[in-house]
């Protein structure tokens, strides 16, 4: 792996909501292809962290390159620091993928016309184009018999599986998960899992925030272990969630491990 | 009830007075109501404060001072409009005031994440607003829309005061020559009801039409 093919640089990364620093200084490199699954208690700002990587969230200092490209300032305005314009933002988003915790799916369009609608008006498919690309993604989720139907007609796991088909189909380089499965009843985190781990397994990039250690363990290639607003620990599931001598990060385990017990 | 009769086609032109004072607010309202309330929502800091002064300032006077005002004070800085534009200035001026506050009540009532799904997929603000906002913001829209503009067609009457000869002046010219009031005033109430309540009813129609959203 070298750094050419580094999809998110994250620098020295600092965010504060008024009197609160959130962010505390984060470095991270996320390369092509891998799974890195950040965890931590809440508070820690692990979603934040998402969040600033699409600019849903402005950061205050430090620097997130996405493929190369500075995704909260404009180009050669590093002293000035100048944010970025709504359109430039719209270019830039369209090829960071995103999946929320409360779906946000569309509710007055159909399933399909939900993956449809960025491929029509971002990607400039045309109808055609855009319906056989949202049906096949929908298909690959398990939905191949829910293309008309309203989110409001759907559960929960298959919602956030369309929530799934819609970022990735429109081919990001990075795909960020938002405590996806933390809103569903438990029998249907595992659907919406299975989906992930088969992503995973085609090479798509992702950033993956959840509080399923089962499935970070399986999943990941790299465990990252954020507390304070700041990575503690990253490495290997197996160094990670074997690393007994950080404490923070043992109380943490131990708390997740209590509650599925 | 001859001169009832007889004084229809007088009341006819009232009518047509009230529908083109209310079609003209109705529409000058539309247009600045969505377009300052998009402002005050999604707009820069600098915007939102003018807009909320306006909405605050016009929602706070009473419409006859308002019409008053611009058809005799203005005037004194040499700006003179005839009585017509005079009342359409005031009613739509009011008017816009409340359809920022609808526009605003709709927009908010959507959820945060709606916005927020449609940045990540890349969508532009206007798209943004056009694909994903609007068409479910329209339905907590339409309500006190429509109640808006029956207050419209209801408020128009007040042009009878700058001498403008609407449905209500009309009504009162016929009482003058008849000394007849019941009957006409009568009359002029069923002819307010029936335009207030076919609105009401398309509104209840085109409710349903969007009912279909599910939250």
């Amino acid at each position: 792996m070298t750094s050419s093919e580094s999809v998110v640089r994250i620098r020295g990364l600092k965010k504060s909501f008024g009197a609160n620093r959130v962010l505390d200084g984060v470095d991270l490199d996320v390369h092509k292809g891998e799974v890195v699954v950040v965890i931590g208690p809440s508070g820690s700002g692990k979603t934040t962290l998402l969040r600033c990587i699409n600019l849903l969230e402005t950061y205050d200092e430090g620097s997130i390159r996405v493929d190369g490209v500075e995704v909260g300032f404009r180009d050669g305005a590093e002293r000035a620091r100048k944010h970025r314009s709504d359109r430039e933002l719209a270019r830039i988003r369209a090829d960071i993928g995103m999946v929320f915790q409360l779906f946000n799916l569309f509710p007055h369009l159909t399933a399909r016309e939900n993956v449809m609608l960025g491929l029509q008006k971002v990607r400039g498919r045309s109808a055609a184009d855009a319906k056989q690309i949202a049906e096949q993604w929908l298909s690959r989720v398990g939905l191949g018999d829910k293309f008309d139907s309203l989110p409001g007609q759907l559960s929960g796991g298959q919602q956030q599986r369309v929530g799934i088909a819609r970022a990735v189909a429109m081919d990001p380089k990075v795909l960020l998960l938002d405590e996806i499965t933390s809103a569903l009843d438990p029998e249907l985190v595992g659907e919406v899992l299975t989906v992930v781990q088969e992503l995973a397994k085609d090479g798509m990039t992702m950033i993956v925030v959840t509080h399923e250690m089962t499935f970070a363990r399986d999943v990941s290639t790299r465990i990252v272990f954020m507390d304070g607003g700041q990575i503690q620990i990253q490495g290997t599931p197996r160094e990670v969630l074997t690393a007994t001598s950080h404490d923070r990060l043992k109380a943490f385990l131990a708390r997740i491990e209590m509650k599925h017990h | 009830m001859l001169f009832a009769i007889q004084s229809l086609p007088f009341l006819w032109q009232g009518l047509l007075i009230t529908l083109e004072v209310s079609a003209l607010v109705v529409a000058f309202s539309l247009v600045g109501g969505v377009l300052l309330g998009v402002g005050i929502v999604y707009g820069p800091r600098w915007l939102y404060w003018p807009i909320r002064v306006y909405s605050d300032f016009f929602r706070g006077i009473p419409l006859l001072v308002l019409i008053f005002f611009i058809y005799y004070a203005l005037p004194l800085f040499s700006i003179n409009f005839t009585n017509f534009v005079s009342v359409v200035v005031a009613l739509a001026a009011f008017e816009t005031a409340h359809i920022i506050e609808v526009v605003r009540g709709a927009l908010q009532s959507i959820p945060r994440g709606q916005n927020e799904a449609a940045k990540t997929i890349g969508l532009r603000f206007s798209q943004r607003l056009l694909y994903v906002i609007a068409p479910q913001a329209v339905r907590r829209f339409l309500p006190p829309w429509i109640n808006a503009v029956v207050d419209t067609v209801k408020g128009s009457a007040l042009v009878s005061l700058v001498g403008i000869v609407d449905l209500m002046l009309a009504i009162q010219q016929v009482i003058g020559r008849t000394y007849r009031p019941m009957p006409l005033y009568v009359l002029g109430a069923v002819m307010y009801f029936a335009i207030n309540y076919s609105l009401s009813s398309a509104s209840r129609r085109l409710e349903a039409r969007f009912a279909y959203i599910r939250e």
